[in-house]
């Protein structure tokens, strides 16, 4: 059958020659290629203490944001939920009461704003619904914990510290 | 002989055995540091600085796992094997010189437990015994991958040991003696056996990876093949005696392939260094280098562990029978030959 490319090589065996069947030549510059590597430095990164770089896309833990007066942007719309894929995002809206003005930009925000990161594949698709650039992935890697109930996620731990006076 | 030589006697076994132990207990350590830096990792580094301690974790993991004796395993050889294992493993430093005669005051102190005349044979039989372990534990377990590893060790212990008893006879011809004693004496200064006899040392060597399981010589244990080899159904401290034996028999071996080839603890300008150290510090700096050979040879065990892939089953039976058998006898000839008419 002749061949559709000619990417096709014949290999050839031959029989071992007297020093290849011998083992030992090989097992020495088996053994010198490791002590090469003995010397050479390791390439772990000893995770918590180090960190290694990550890319500037990078999508970790969420964050809520505050606007340059430190009020939350996030006015409960509902369209980053709306967004989710895996349906991570659950909220409870409530509206602005007076005297909560330097807490909230809105008349509405998000009295309950849960994420729950089991389900959550960092894919940035509330980000990029957010109309009020309330949300980011920026954070870091979400920690591991031993209860499932740990990995939901609520305000106090989604929303950016507040600024300082 | 009087109650001080006893007492000096038993507190040099309880040195020794203390010893080899320990060195076990690291080598598992060093094992995995080693194994570590050859692919290019760290290793273990958590219990204490730089993993210190993590035989004594790994120790006291093996201590609190739960004991199980298969319901259908033969009980009593169940729990004979690990411990005929590490038994047998323990024995044979009996007669390893650890170096000269020590001087402490008046008294001469001999490094050695034992001084018998057939110090060789001795350290043979107990390393045939040494596959009675593995055999009864993967026999008594009732379970056919254990099975199966306990024949192949039997088969291979019995091979590799015809060819490490030949190359032996070679050294034997130039030494005329089985004492260890006297051999480790002979090599004084740089007169190593291992340049009078380079081709016996790198057979005893390969039957020296063979003997003590390891690769690439390790088909008893033979992970992708045979789950656990002989210790499949081995669970905590019984398990840990099996790992420990092997460890323990690297270290004897080690220190008989040092004292027979490399000289024990002589080493080239020892008379020097005795005259002006004097007959207590000069003996301690012997054995000093006799345990820095035997680190190498452990060093070049793990070494070659992590370099070579293991043998088929019937390549091995091919390198034990056709290949080295054939060699040590022409060894034997050679040195004959040599011996008689150079």
């Amino acid at each position: 059958m002749e061949s559709l490319s000619n990417k096709r090589k014949l290999i050839e065996s031959k029989p071992l020659n007297f020093w290849e069947r011998a083992y030992l030549p090989a097992i020495i510059s088996g053994l010198s290629i490791t002590m090469k590597h003995f010397f050479r430095k390791p390439v772990t990164i000893s995770y918590p203490e180090e960190k290694r770089e990550f890319s500037e896309n990078f999508r970790g833990m969420h964050s809520l944001k505050r606007d340059e007066n430190g009020k939350e942007r996030c006015t409960a719309c509902g369209l980053c939920a709306l967004s989710c894929p895996a349906e991570a995002i659950t909220m409870t809206a409530a509206e602005r009461q007076k005297g909560e003005e330097h807490l909230y930009r809105e008349e509405k925000y998000a009295a309950v704003y849960e994420i729950n990161m089991l389900r959550c594949i960092f894919c940035g698709l509330c980000e990029e619904a957010c109309p009020k650039e309330a949300i980011y992935l920026d954070g870091d890697i979400v920690p591991a914990d031993y209860l499932r109930k740990d990995f939901i996620y609520g305000k106090d731990k989604l929303v950016e510290a507040p600024l300082n006076q | 002989m009087e109650l001080a030589d006893i007492i000096v006697k038993f507190i040099l076994v309880v040195i020794i055995f203390a010893i080899s132990l320990v060195i076990a207990m690291y080598s598992t350590y060093a094992e995995r540091k080693i194994a570590a830096f050859f692919q290019d990792r760290i290793g273990p580094n958590r219990a204490g600085p730089w993993g210190i301690l993590q035989p004594l974790c790994d120790g006291a993991k093996m201590f609190l796992k739960e004991e199980i004796i298969p319901t259908n395993a033969s009980a009593f050889l169940f729990i004979a094997g690990p411990s005929l294992a590490i038994l047998t493993a323990c024995l044979g430093s009996a007669v390893i010189p650890w170096g000269q005669d020590i001087q402490i005051g008046s008294r001469v102190i001999v490094l050695q437990v034992a001084d018998i005349n057939v110090g060789i044979l001795y350290i043979f039989g107990v390393v045939s015994l040494g596959v009675y372990g593995v055999m009864i534990g993967g026999w008594a377990s009732n379970n056919k991958y254990s099975l199966l590893g306990a024949i192949r060790a039997a088969s291979q212990n019995i091979s590799y040991e015809i060819s490490m008893g030949l190359s032996i006879i070679a050294l034997l011809m130039l030494t005329g003696t089985l004492s260890l004693r006297e051999l480790a004496a002979q090599q004084h200064s740089w007169h190593w056996n291992v340049l009078r006899q380079p081709l016996g040392f790198l057979l005893f060597i390969v039957c020296a990876f063979a003997e003590t399981n390891r690769t690439p010589f390790d088909l008893p244990e033979c992970e992708t093949e045979l789950v656990g080899g002989y210790h499949t159904e081995y669970s905590s401290m019984k398990l840990g005696f099996y790992l420990f034996a092997e460890y323990i028999n690297m270290f004897v071996s080690s220190a008989v392939m040092a004292t027979l080839y490399w000289g024990g603890y002589n080493y080239p300008g020892m008379d020097w260094v005795a005259l002006h150290t004097g007959p207590t510090v000069g003996p301690l700096i012997g054995v000093a280098i006799l345990f820095a050979k035997i680190f190498l040879f452990i060093f070049f065990f793990m070494w070659v562990r992590w370099t070579i892939p293991r043998f088929r089953y019937d390549q091995l039976m091919d390198l034990g029978w056709k290949v080295l058998i054939p060699l040590a006898i022409a060894n034997i000839v050679l040195t004959g030959l040599i011996s008689n008419y150079l």
